[in-house]
């Protein structure tokens, strides 16, 4: 469970993240969902504790991430800026994590072979293909069997089988009770996986709620949305809705 | 058909409870730290270099010193005042760089690499990660320089033997002379590690080590000479080479008075590394 409240990023006079309030619950996949520079990331990083929030705040099981005393069992992080060291192998940087919490060398080769890196582990991490690079941080999140999984674009560079393969096993993950939190600038690839969504744009919240109301409320069951664009979409939904129940456009 | 109930984990079970064994330790840091550095290739190539360098270096010079004393030329002055224990730790200066670029290395790779993240989610409360890395390479440089120096000295005796410079390892203080020079070498390379997580980056943690180690010293001409003298004894250079002289220059600190101001220096680095590092967003 992740609980954001009125979480702010502030980069000088830059506002990233800007009142966010949230809560991702177990059990189910919750996609983060917004265009470029909306602040995803950004609010990734303030959940574990790498970037300090300018102001409010954000838990993981009720404690800020650093007060866990096994932290990569309650989220692991798949984030989106390289997080690797070239030089070392797969399985040396997996094994370098692993030492900081006890974690055995049978859970190490276990993720390397749930994420299908056997044939790469002991090469230079620096000559991996995007999608091998991708596959090592989803090992490393996996490394703790922690009870949130939290990926920023986890199908960036994934081939269309490992696409499926990512699907399968955030939806597995969900099913098992763990709390499952997915970004992404694509509705489309959300709407396949996610039960729930948080869209965002500029720092704030524009909608929480789940995808078989957003697809309901855009229109009926026979719609598929699909936006490059979500704030632009969203925008134009609103519109929509404060139009048909015969109220007056409050906006004009 | 009769297995096909247990294909599919319960929907929205309870996730297994954390296991208590595993949870984030001192020891376990140091022991992730240690790993980390000795996976990668640079580690090997540069402490090899350190010690490569104190050993050829002072084997060099004493095989020089030999070959001007046999043909009775005149003695380069640089040459007059040396003992055999002066000659054979000619290296020391360029050991100090190996080790301490790459106690440098050790953090501002994490940051030119992007390894910081992934070391900052297992370890969000930091510190131990600085404190490991300087602990894990502080001893490492030691034990490379503690071993190189005596190895060097061991050689140049050899090659001095039967001249007027001939020393041995058993001669007042020149163990725990040479010990000293270890001890430099290691502290250079904790002072590398702070200077490294300091700056963040690679190109600035070895200008600020040579910087401090090797220009500084040559800029205090530039001084009055009456600051000069005060000051010079406790630069870092300075101080560091006065814990391994056998026979301090005048004005030069005791070992123990340098050791002291050089253990200062580097705690210096460390506070400001490790306010950095607390501070400041990865
Ligand atoms: N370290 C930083 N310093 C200054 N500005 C930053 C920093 N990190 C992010 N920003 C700014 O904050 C805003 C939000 O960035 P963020 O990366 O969180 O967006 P995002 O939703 O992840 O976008 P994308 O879909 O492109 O990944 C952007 O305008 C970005 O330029
Ligand atoms: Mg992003």
């Amino acid at each position: 469970m992740i609980e954001a409240r009125q979480l702010t990023k502030r980069y000088g006079d830059k506002t990233a993240v800007d009142g966010v309030d949230f809560t991702v619950r177990p059990g189910a996949v919750t996609g983060f969902l917004g265009p470029n520079g909306a602040g995803k990331s950004t609010t990734m990083r303030m959940i574990i504790g790498l970037d300090a929030p300018t102001a409010g705040s954000v838990t993981v099981s009720g404690r800020r991430y650093a007060q866990h005393s096994a932290p990569l069992q309650e989220v692991g992080a798949l984030l989106e800026a390289r997080s690797i060291h070239p030089g070392r192998s797969a399985f040396d940087h997996l094994m370098a994590l692993a030492y900081t919490h006890g974690i055995s060398r049978g859970r190490v080769d276990e993720v390397i072979e749930l994420t299908g890196l056997q044939s790469v582990a002991r090469k230079r991490a620096g000559a991996f293909s995007l999608g091998m690079g991708q596959r090592l941080g989803i090992a490393a999140a996996l490394l703790g069997d922690p009870q949130t999984v939290m990926l920023d674009e986890p199908v960036n560079g994934l081939d269309p089988e490992g696409v499926l393969w990512i699907r399968q096993l955030l939806t597995d993950l969900a099913a098992a009770g763990r709390t499952v939190f997915v970004s992404s600038h694509l509705m489309s690839e959300m709407a396949l996986v996610a039960d729930h969504l948080i869209i965002v744009g500029r720092g704030r919240v524009l909608a929480d709620t789940t995808v078989q109301e957003l697809v309901r409320s855009a229109g009926g069951d026979t719609v598929v949305v699909a936006s490059a664009d979500p704030a632009e979409l969203r925008r134009a939904l609103a519109v929509r809705a404060s139009r048909s129940p015969a109220g007056p456009d409050p906006s004009s | 058909m009769s297995t096909a109930t247990e294909s599919r984990p319960t929907p929205a079970a309870p996730a297994r409870p954390a296991d208590p064994a595993r949870r984030v330790t001192g020891r376990r840091v140091l022991r992730s730290e240690w790993a980390k550095l000795w996976s990668l290739r640079s580690t090997w190539i540069t402490l090899a270099l350190g010690l490569l360098f104190l050993l050829a270096f002072g084997t060099i010079a004493a095989l020089r010193y030999k070959s001007m004393s046999a043909s009775g030329q005149q003695m380069d002055p640089d040459f007059a005042d040396a003992t055999a224990y002066t000659l054979a730790l000619f290296g020391v200066p360029f050991a100090l760089i190996a080790l301490g670029v790459l106690g440098v290395l050790t953090t501002s790779g994490e940051y030119s690499t992007g390894m910081i993240r992934s070391t900052l989610a297992a370890v969000p409360r930091r510190l131990p990660v600085l404190w490991s890395k300087a602990a894990v390479y502080g001893v490492i440089a030691f034990l490379v320089g503690a071993v190189g120096a005596v190895g060097v000295f061991l050689i140049s005796s050899g090659v001095l033997s039967g001249t007027a410079k001939a020393m041995s390892i058993s001669d007042d203080e020149v163990v725990r002379g040479l010990l000293g020079a270890g001890l430099y070498l290691g502290l250079v390379g904790v002072i590398g590690v702070a200077l490294g997580a300091l700056l963040r980056s690679t190109a600035g943690g070895i200008s600020a080590l040579v910087g401090a180690f090797l220009l500084v010293p040559g800029l205090m001409s530039l001084l009055p000479r009456s600051w000069r003298t005060d000051i010079t004894p406790y630069l870092p250079s300075n101080a560091g080479e006065s814990i391994f002289a056998l026979q301090p220059p005048t004005g030069a600190l005791s070992a123990g008075a340098g050791l002291l101001v050089l253990l200062g220096w580097t705690v210096l680095a460390l506070g400001g590394a490790g306010y950095r590092l607390k501070r400041s967003d990865a």
